[in-house]
């Protein structure tokens, strides 16, 4: 396994070439991604071109670190030229012809594209078995899920494809699959990085951030993706911040609120060890622990599941068959061209969810569901702030279980929702929140440990991991493939 | 509360997705399943509680009215399912 600094130390020293990282992830990719199914479009042929450019530029006096580095993007940001099907039918003959901030960012650092990664259709799940591509596989465990929706991502990242991918972050869509497949990823501030040309899911919620095995990294890669966007109407006009600047900034005096909601009836026992133990190792690099209280933690379920919908149904009326996409092959009225394409063209977890929103937003029920909603996600903001006026950052876990198999909650898709209790306030409050790797159940799979930040916080909470990561080595833990 | 096979036919019709009969009773348990969940927040006092749009409440940005995008017609349209003379076709909606 390589991070993406040995990576740039790498490639600064001369010890390696762009082409020659982007053969090995090459082969990485030919020898285990028919098993893992973590890629949805990968360009060999693109890929070395791309490097043998970034080294004859490097050749040639360019010292941009990232220069030649190669990267997975998650099939949800529009590159120019590429594939973008964001797991779905609907988009599977859809070649971008613009790119997206994110995508533009990566390209103006020099970064190599090698592949597109495998997601739950429209970002929708927390399994990846939503993808039009088929189900990814968890590395650690190829008959349980990765995680989603970035679980492409994470698979990638997890079995060396490359060392760091791009994700997106809706209702824990990084974090957890960072969890489940025991890589590191952080869902920054809401408006941090642009949405700009990121197929859209639920506005208000959705933010893209890196996936990669260290904090290090994930700043390394922030500094990348991050900055003020115009195209982006909520995008935040903040300063331009080096994400990396507290990574070595000790730990003494650092107050660690514990939400006791979190650690209630539901948590597996070996997830809540390794927390444990995760805490007790920031004790001993000088943190102290505050109990805390997240009253309405349990609220967010019910109220990301209105505020979501309602968002995705308004979104994803822009497929109809007209402009781009998938139409239906069936002749009749315009109505029919439109209910038939999007009858064909999206898959059952989001038509659900497109129903919900529509019936929820629908004349006579938009005060009882999608206003109440919004008022319970400004009482779930509340809560977060009360906490941070008591503590620095909050520790929980990610998720209350570790991967489950492939196909064994299929029959029960409503009751899968419950498994984001801890990841979903996050996204209603608009707050970064990240995982780290801290450990593996008796089951052999990975447990993540969650850090939650306040507004604009990025830099300390991923100083805050990397502390832990220098003194721990979860992240360098590695599947057998 | 709960959603009759009607209130499924009706909000698949707003949201334009055909459904067959099989898909309208799946939808329906499946939906009434979630209503259940979602119930539990509608017994939430929040009078007087400012409804949360997004994150951070920032006014919307203004910018000269200017023309700034590129006409990328061609690019575009070569995307689409079915286009003539730069136009877009569609089923005859005018009899």
């Amino acid at each position: 396994m390589q991070t993406l600094k040995q990576q740039i130390d790498a490639l600064a020293s001369g010890q390696t070439t762009s082409v020659a990282l982007v053969t090995e992830s090459l082969a990485r990719i030919a020898a285990h991604n028919g098993t893992l199914n973590a890629l949805i479009t990968i360009d060999a042929d693109k890929a070395l071109a791309g490097a043998a450019a970034a080294d004859a530029a490097r050749a040639a006096g360019d010292t941009r670190p990232l220069l030649g580095v190669p990267l997975i993007h998650k099939d949800i940001f529009c590159h120019e030229g590429w594939k973008t099907s964001c797991g779905s039918k609907m988009l599977d003959n859809f070649i971008a012809p613009y790119s997206s901030q994110v995508a533009e960012n990566c390209d103006a650092a020099g970064m190599v594209v090698i592949a597109r990664a495998n997601m739950d259709e429209f970002a929708m799940g927390s399994a990846n078995e939503n993808s039009f591509y088929g189900p990814v596989k968890n590395p650690w465990n190829t008959q349980t899920v990765p995680g989603g929706s970035s679980g492409g991502s994470a698979a990638a990242v997890a079995a060396g494809f490359s060392a760091v991918a791009t994700g997106t972050d809706t209702g824990g869509s990084i974090r957890q699959p960072a969890a489940f497949c025991g890589i590191t990823g952080i869902k920054p501030t809401y408006g941090i990085v642009s949405r700009y040309g990121m197929v859209a899911f639920a506005s208000s919620l959705d933010q893209g951030g890196p996936m990669a095995h260290t904090a290090e990294d994930c700043a390394l890669m922030l500094n990348v993706m991050a900055g003020f966007d115009e195209r982006d109407s909520t995008s935040l006009e903040h300063a331009k911040e080096d994400y990396t600047r507290e990574l070595n900034t000790p730990l003494a005096g650092l107050k660690i609120g514990l939400p006791r909601e979190y650690f209630a009836e539901g948590l597996n026992a070996d997830i809540a060890a390794a927390i444990n133990a995760a805490v007790e190792q920031y004790k001993a690099l000088g943190a102290t622990i505050v109990d805390i209280s997240l009253p309405n933690t349990k609220l967010a379920i019910p109220s990301y599941y209105v505020i979501a919908p309602a968002e995705a149904s308004s979104n994803l009326s822009r497929f109809d068959g007209v402009r781009y996409g998938h139409r239906t092959a069936k002749t009749g009225s315009l109505d029919d061209m439109y209910e038939q394409t999007r009858a064909e063209g999206f898959g059952a977890e989001v038509k659900r969810r497109i129903l919900t929103g529509a019936y929820v937003l629908s004349h006579g029920y938009y005060d009882a569901y999608y206003l109440q909603a919004q008022k319970i996600r400004r009482l779930i903001a509340n809560d977060f702030q009360a906490a941070f006026e008591q503590c620095d950052v909050i520790m929980g876990p990610v998720t209350p279980t570790t991967a489950w198999n492939i196909g064994e909650k299929n029959a029960d898709p409503i009751a899968v929702y419950l498994e984001d209790i801890y990841t979903l306030g996050v996204n209603l409050a608009g707050l970064p929140g990240m995982s780290v790797p801290v450990g593996l159940a008796s089951n052999g799979l990975p447990i993540g440990l969650q850090i939650i930040g306040n507004y604009f916080s990025e830099a300390k909470m991923l100083g805050i991991a990397h502390q832990y990561q220098q003194v721990t080595d979860w992240h360098t833990k590695a599947p057998q493939l | 509360m709960s959603l009759s096979q009607d209130d499924v036919r009706r909000i698949a019709r707003l949201a334009r997705i055909a459904v067959s009969d099989d898909e309208v009773a799946a939808s329906q348990a499946q939906l009434n399943q979630l209503f259940t969940l979602i119930e539990e927040m509608r017994a939430i006092d929040t009078t007087g509680i400012e409804p949360m749009a997004h994150a951070q409440d920032v006014m919307l940005r203004l910018r000269d009215d200017e023309a700034r995008a590129a006409n990328r017609r061609e690019a575009f349209q070569a995307v689409a399912p079915s286009v003539e003379n730069g136009l877009y076709l569609v089923p005859k909606v005018i009899e």
